[in-house]
């Protein structure tokens, strides 16, 4: 009955498992697996071992690299006071080149460094994307984990790289910084008439929200049925039963129709990979395609009308001043 | 009911009340709708952080005597103020006094010797003495061209100075930084400044639009992208920088002005949006007019000057000081008619003013941004297509 808690009442603790023999050639696991029983309460308590590889040896040095060019040029910026860079931190950004240098090659102190700390945070990030379709290949195991952070990385890329080029100039692009991504967000969906009118952006709302509803949805069920073993969910896929049965019931009765114990996670993978896949086909189509977002849903009526204020822009006035 | 099942319910209760209770809006907020409904237009008012205002002193009202001499006849060099009998002339110069430097026992340098010798009041050593004289130029001009902002309310000299000679809200432009070597340069914004409400957005919203005359519009009134918007992320986020202080200066939100869902459209806007437009070219006027001027003839010592030597300048919280209507919409100006406008015949002093210092000054601002520009500070906005300051003209001369 330890199963029936929302928070886990019991450990299994067996031999700790090293994992599968690796193939010829690949580097060896690193680390001596161990157990923490804290760990266990919320998750598996065996810790490592890990397996970095060429590809993860490789994406880490990228990374390091792109947050020591990312966080040095930070510490600059408040004179190498390590108390300001610490309180000041939300507030500190390394920003793109200028738009007068369109998609040029500023020097380093002019959005150079932004421009190498972005291809090697692309890098690290490709290189992890890789290690994930390897590793899953090496384990005999599906893709799917590789393909919804394709989904992800996709959005990064279209946000920092394909869009910028698409409209010539490095400085549409996202500054790294915690308060200033955001404020470049608010000022982004400014400049383009409103990203709320944007379809894509909506759609990817949907999915993002619906993700997780679905989330919530499905962990509950799971949880409800633990008591009769719903949580052996592979089982039941192939062989119903009474907690799948049962979980089938109450969906059915609450809500008419139920997903099965099979296709509730091909409906998860898919709410979570369109959520990015939308995301980023709504932003690529800003400023590339669609200058006002809010013109274009007035202009295909989905936009609600209400009536006017009768302010008239004094700039249009006979006579005006500018 | 078991007394096992009451206790859970017991239990939730209590969790409940304290819960319900916060619906009783503890902290006294006030909303007021403002646009249509639906549309999220609306202010809200907390008693909590109103700002606090300086009581307004009694203004002095004398009656005009009959055939009484004008001051500049009684007087010596009574240069802006001289068409002005002397009963109204010295009334205004105790009102001035009252709001603006008033005695305080103890400061010999307070009351009328902050801009007067009292051995000599035609005396023109304190150079208080020729800010005081643009300043009531300003206070005229602003009343009599700015119509279109003041309305018929008005300003004085207490709906910025509030008893201070220094009012208590101003701007100049920001020092320059170093550059850090190899380093990324100074951006011009990222850091926690009050300018811009603690945001992130560049930090001087002043320089380019409150001397200069840069585009502040950005959002594009064409669906599809066209050549003839090319406006950056980095414009808007100056842009959105000047609105912030706006917004802070006046104690209001967005959609005071704007309907939030488009912000560049007119007709979905409110009037207070229009205020704003004229309110922009006025603090404009009278920074490049009237108070710039005197730094660039070197009235102001240093410690009224800016790190980069400019005068302490006006922005809108320089009159708002936090409120919608400054002084919550009270007018003073029907008790100091002599502030309301300009004699006859200043107009042609001020078409040679805007024909000379006007342009230099806008000339100035423009070489100090692209001096910064150029030493990579992106404190104005950039754009892959500049828009030229020199069409950017002055408010119009009125003619003659």
């Amino acid at each position: 009955m330890g199963y029936q808690n929302i928070f886990t009442q019991i450990q299994v603790k067996g031999p700790l498992e090293p994992g599968i023999p690796l193939p010829q050639g690949d580097f060896p696991r690193v680390g001596e697996p161990t157990s923490n029983y804290w760990l266990g309460k919320f998750a598996n308590a065996q810790i490592g071992p890990i397996y970095l590889g060429r590809l993860g040896v490789a994406s880490l040095v990228c990374g390091f690299i792109a947050i020591e060019i990312i966080g040095l040029n930070m510490w600059a910026s408040v004179g190498w006071d390590p108390i300001q860079f610490i309180r000041l931190m939300p507030w500190l950004a390394l920003e793109p080149p200028g738009p007068e240098w369109g998609l040029r090659i500023p020097p380093l102190a002019q959005g150079g460094w932004w421009l190498m700390a972005g291809f090697f945070l692309t890098a690290a990030i490709l290189l992890w994307w890789l290690r994930t379709y390897r590793r899953a290949i090496a384990l005999g195991m599906g893709t799917h984990v590789a393909w919804a952070f394709a989904s992800a990385i996709w959005l990064y890329l279209v946000l920092g790289f394909i869009r910028p080029i698409l409209m010539g100039s490095w400085s549409e692009a996202v500054p790294f910084g915690i308060f200033p991504h955001l404020d470049w967000t608010a000022a982004f969906s400014i400049r383009y008439g409103n990203l709320f009118y944007n379809p894509f952006h909506a759609l990817s709302i949907v999915f993002l929200y619906g993700s997780t509803l679905l989330f919530a949805m499905h962990g509950a069920t799971i949880l409800a049925v633990g008591r009769y073993g719903g949580e052996r969910e592979l089982e039941h896929i192939t062989d119903r039963g009474t907690a799948a049965e049962r979980a089938a019931l109450f969906w059915r009765w609450t809500m008419g129709w139920n997903a099965t114990f099979e296709s509730i996670h091909r409906w998860a993978w898919w709410f979570a990979v369109l959520t990015t896949l939308t995301g980023g086909i709504g932003i690529l189509l800003t400023g590339t395609v669609v200058d006002n977002w809010y013109l274009f849903a007035v202009q295909n009526s989905f936009a609600p009308a209400y009536p006017p204020t009768g302010v008239v822009d004094p700039a249009t006035l006979p006579g005006a001043m500018q | 009911m078991s007394n096992s099942a009451k206790a859970p319910l017991l239990l939730a209760a209590g969790f409940a009340l304290p819960l319900l209770s916060a619906c009783e809006n503890p902290a006294g907020l006030q909303t007021e709708q403002l646009g249509f409904r639906g549309t999220g237009m609306e202010q809200v008012v907390n008693p909590r952080v109103q700002p606090r205002q300086a009581p307004i002193p009694q203004t002095l009202v004398l009656p005009a005597q009959e055939g009484e001499p004008l001051a500049r006849d009684a007087y010596q060099n009574v240069q802006v103020l001289g068409d002005l009998p002397v009963s109204q002339f010295n009334a205004l110069m105790t009102n001035i006094t009252a709001w603006v430097s008033p005695a305080k026992p103890g400061d010999e340098n307070s009351g009328c010797n902050y801009c007067h010798n009292p051995a000599n009041m035609a005396s023109e050593e304190k150079y208080t003495h020729a800010v005081a004289r643009s300043m009531i130029n300003m206070t005229r001009t602003i009343n009599q061209d700015w119509q279109t902002h003041v309305k018929a309310t008005g300003v004085t000299c207490w709906t910025c100075h509030r008893g201070m000679p220094v009012p208590a809200n101003y701007w100049v432009e920001p020092a320059p930084q170093r550059s850090r070597g190899l380093l990324q340069g100074p951006t011009g914004q990222n850091m926690p400044r009050a300018s811009v409400a603690w945001a992130t957005l560049p930090y001087d919203p002043f320089t380019p639009y409150l001397a200069g005359a840069e585009n502040i519009r950005v959002v594009s009134k064409e669906i599809h992208r066209s050549p003839g918007h090319v406006r950056s992320i980095q414009a808007t986020e100056a842009t959105y920088g000047l609105m912030m202080h706006m917004s802070d200066s006046l104690g209001v939100n967005c959609t005071y002005c704007h309907n939030s869902r488009n912000f560049g459209s007119w007709n979905t806007s409110r009037e207070q949006r229009v205020g704003s437009w004229y309110a922009i070219r006025m603090v404009r006027e009278a920074n490049n007019s009237y108070v710039t001027p005197l730094a660039v003839k070197g009235v102001f010592p240093a410690n009224r000057l800016g790190p980069n030597g400019d005068a302490f300048k006006i922005n809108c919280a320089t009159c708002h000081n936090g409120q919608p209507k400054p002084m919550g919409g009270i007018s003073m100006i029907g008790d100091v008619p002599a502030l309301a406008a300009h004699p006859p015949g200043y107009g042609a002093t001020r078409a040679q003013m805007i024909g000379d210092r006007v342009k230099g000054a806008l000339e100035a601002a423009r070489e100090r941004i692209e001096a910064r520009r150029a030493a990579g500070e992106a404190g104005a906005p950039a754009d892959a297509a500049p828009v030229p300051v020199a069409s950017a003209a002055p408010p119009a001369a009125p003619a003659g």
